[in-house]
């Protein structure tokens, strides 16, 4: 009976968990809350995604308000995948941040860290359960407030400026998806994403459905951190709190590319967006700049954090080339580097916070030699790094196969081909590191350093485990993402 | 402000009428104009008039941080509270309908705890912007 509770459920026990850490106003019980609710979460999202892989589709009215009406929560194939993947990285994430929050934040604010952190979670699994158009709205605006005051928890002074920074540019994308929402309410009357799609159908080419989409797309893109509108993304995950960096990293801009999907396939459908307008090449031209100028912007970097976070850039530029082929094929690639990629930058940002721990600022001037006092922090980062430029036998390999085979299959080779050379531009970064870490000598600083504590390391490692189990076994990450791809390119019904 | 007589006398015969208003807008939120929002706002005006009259330490002694922060995560649970109710009555989550014997009963009963959660948040939340602007520069382990 309270299976069928299931989709409202994933959302509302990190939302009340919330109120109560600020309640219970102590470190030690609010971890363990969030815990719970975090495990607990990630047991519904793995039922929910069982529930719906024969492409069956969950409808949950809110209030027993039947749709178009109420609020509907729809889960399909799709955000079942995406609920899965937030949930995983929330549950590892949370047994890691105890130590590292007891070590980066002072005591009288643990609890606040937790509740936020619960918050955070419930924006982002509302954002991809609800049907809604405008509830996905008020969940982006839940996740993006509470995200805002996770960075400013850093210690470091300039994360209050990033987060400022974040606030703005994350306030003007809600602030134009919701323009784009009200535009779509205007010309069909609804808000309900399914209802919508139903109405659009044969009017996509009015202009304010135009205005809308164009509307959506920049918001959406502000929000996933899209190359021009990256900016806020270097400093906010730089000065963040390491479990902050590690778990936006994995989730937020994750989430915001399964909400331009949606809009894309599912309300607008294929046909308007890559027929009627050439936001294929406009994706296909932005990824490919995300590619090449955010990997050699990364290359440059003397803070590890800022580099690993032009890293994201250039990987979210991976995610948006696999929508821009417009095929299941390429679909798959993108929606597979999604959960890929989190999992890897997730481990990677842990580990960097394993570094953080014992460092502080983690520049390339102080971790000369660090391999040899923490080999496990230092090991892990080099195999993530792996992952990252897509080594076979990586998850990495695996999305990176998938994009190369869309290309090929859309006959643009050279697309191919640029994919191989930005993995090349990886190769530089992650090879900074393993020179940086392996080949000089400690100092007598970096020589007295202990290796991170296992609470923090085993997760950590867990997730690197994983990203080569699941470059090896792919029927959870290439069969969910095809059967997405499929869901998404059929249109809602 | 501790020598204007005249305002003080006054402020203290206003407020018990402004507490009052306050719950009325609650109460009459169903009907009419007002609900939790501004009912929250017009009763924590009362606690901010009478911080500005009495001087901040005062206003802190009659409703104390602790208590306004308390006050913050007490509205949610109970909004959120009254969805989960819905759901252990057998009905979807937030379903008011099922909260009484009759549906329309129900319905204002589960408006009414729900404005309920939003006043007490609301007022909790306008209490704590106004202390911590209020006492900015004055204590430090607030900021």
């Amino acid at each position: 009976m309270i299976a069928q509770h299931f989709p409202i459920l994933q959302v509302v026990l990190p939302l009340m968990a919330a109120p109560l850490m600020v309640l219970l106003r102590r470190g030690a019980p609010a971890w363990l809350l969030a815990v719970i609710v975090s495990w607990t979460g990630l047991f519904i999202s793995l039922s929910l995604l069982a529930q719906v892989a024969d492409g069956s589709v969950i409808s949950y009215a809110i209030g027993s308000w039947p749709p178009p009406w109420g609020i509907e929560y729809r889960i399909d194939r799709v955000n079942a995948f995406v609920l899965v993947l937030v949930s995983l990285i929330a549950a590892v994430v949370v047994i890691y941040s105890r130590a590292s929050v007891a070590a980066e934040l002072p005591a009288h604010q643990h609890y606040l860290f937790y509740s936020l952190f619960a918050l955070c979670l419930a924006g982002l699994l509302g954002i991809a359960a609800t049907g809604d158009a405008f509830n996905l709205f008020v969940f982006l605006e839940i996740s993006s407030l509470s995200s805002y005051a996770l960075i400013a928890l850093g210690r470091d002074r300039r994360a209050l400026m990033a987060s400022y920074q974040y606030l703005i540019m994350g306030t003007i994308g809600a602030t134009f998806y919701i323009i784009g929402v009200g535009l779509l309410y205007l010309m069909t009357g609804t808000l309900n994403m399914a209802d919508m799609a139903q109405r659009l159908a044969g009017v996509t080419e009015v202009r304010a459905v135009l205005a809308a989409l164009a509307f959506i797309t920049v918001g959406i893109c502000l929000k996933l951190a899209l190359f021009p509108l990256h900016l806020w993304l270097p400093n906010a995950y730089a000065y963040a709190p390491s479990a902050v960096t590690a778990f936006l990293a994995a989730t937020a801009t994750k989430v915001s590319v399964y909400v331009l999907l949606r809009f894309y396939y599912s309300i607008y459908g294929e046909s308007a967006i890559f027929y009627a307008l050439p936001m294929g090449q406009i994706l296909l031209l932005l990824s490919l700049a995300a590619m090449f100028i955010a990997s050699a912007i990364a290359i440059i970097q003397s803070d590890l954090k800022r580099l690993f976070a032009y890293s994201s850039v250039a990987q979210i530029g991976y995610i948006t080339l696999g929508i821009s082929f417009d095929s299941v094929t390429g679909l798959t690639g993108g929606i597979v580097h999604l959960f890929n990629h989190a999992l890897t930058k997730g481990a990677l940002f842990m580990l960097l916070g394993c570094f953080a721990l014992r460092l502080g600022r983690i520049r390339f001037d102080n971790i000369g030699g660090i391999a040899r006092v923490m080999p496990f922090t230092s090991f892990g980062i080099v195999l993530g790094g792996l992952s990252l430029i897509g080594a076979p036998g990586t998850a990495g390999f695996i999305s990176k196969w998938y994009l190369v085979l869309a290309a090929l299959e859309s006959g643009q080779w050279w697309i191919a081909l640029a994919i191989m050379l930005s993995s090349l531009l990886a190769v530089v970064y992650v090879w900074r590191f393993v020179e940086a870490a392996y080949f000089r000598e400690p100092d007598a600083k970096t020589a007295q350093l202990k290796e991170a504590p296992l609470e923090m390391l085993v997760p950590a490692l867990l997730m690197i485990a994983a990203c080569f189990y699941f470059g090896l076994d792919t029927t959870l990450t290439v069969d969910g993402a095809a059967r997405a791809a499929q869901t998404l390119l059929q249109g809602i019904r | 402000m501790k020598d204007y007589l005249v305002l003080r006398v006054i402020f203290k015969l206003l407020i018990p009428f402004i507490i009052l208003f306050a719950i009325y807008v609650l109460f009459h939120g169903d009907f009419g104009p007002g609900g939790g929002f501004q009912a929250g706002v017009i009763a924590a005006a009362a606690i901010i008039f009478y911080a500005i009259i009495f001087g901040l330490p005062d206003a802190r002694t009659v409703v104390p941080d602790r208590l306004a922060e308390a006050m913050i995560a007490a509205g949610v649970l109970l909004y959120a509270g009254v969805g989960v109710a819905g759901l252990l009555l057998g009905g979807n989550y937030l379903d008011y309908f099922v909260l009484a014997r009759d549906p329309v009963h129900g319905e204002e009963r589960g408006i009414f705890w729900v404005e309920a959660g939003v006043f007490i948040t609301v007022s909790g939340v306008m209490l704590k912007i106004f202390y911590m602007f209020a006492s900015r520069g004055q204590d430090v382990e607030d900021a």
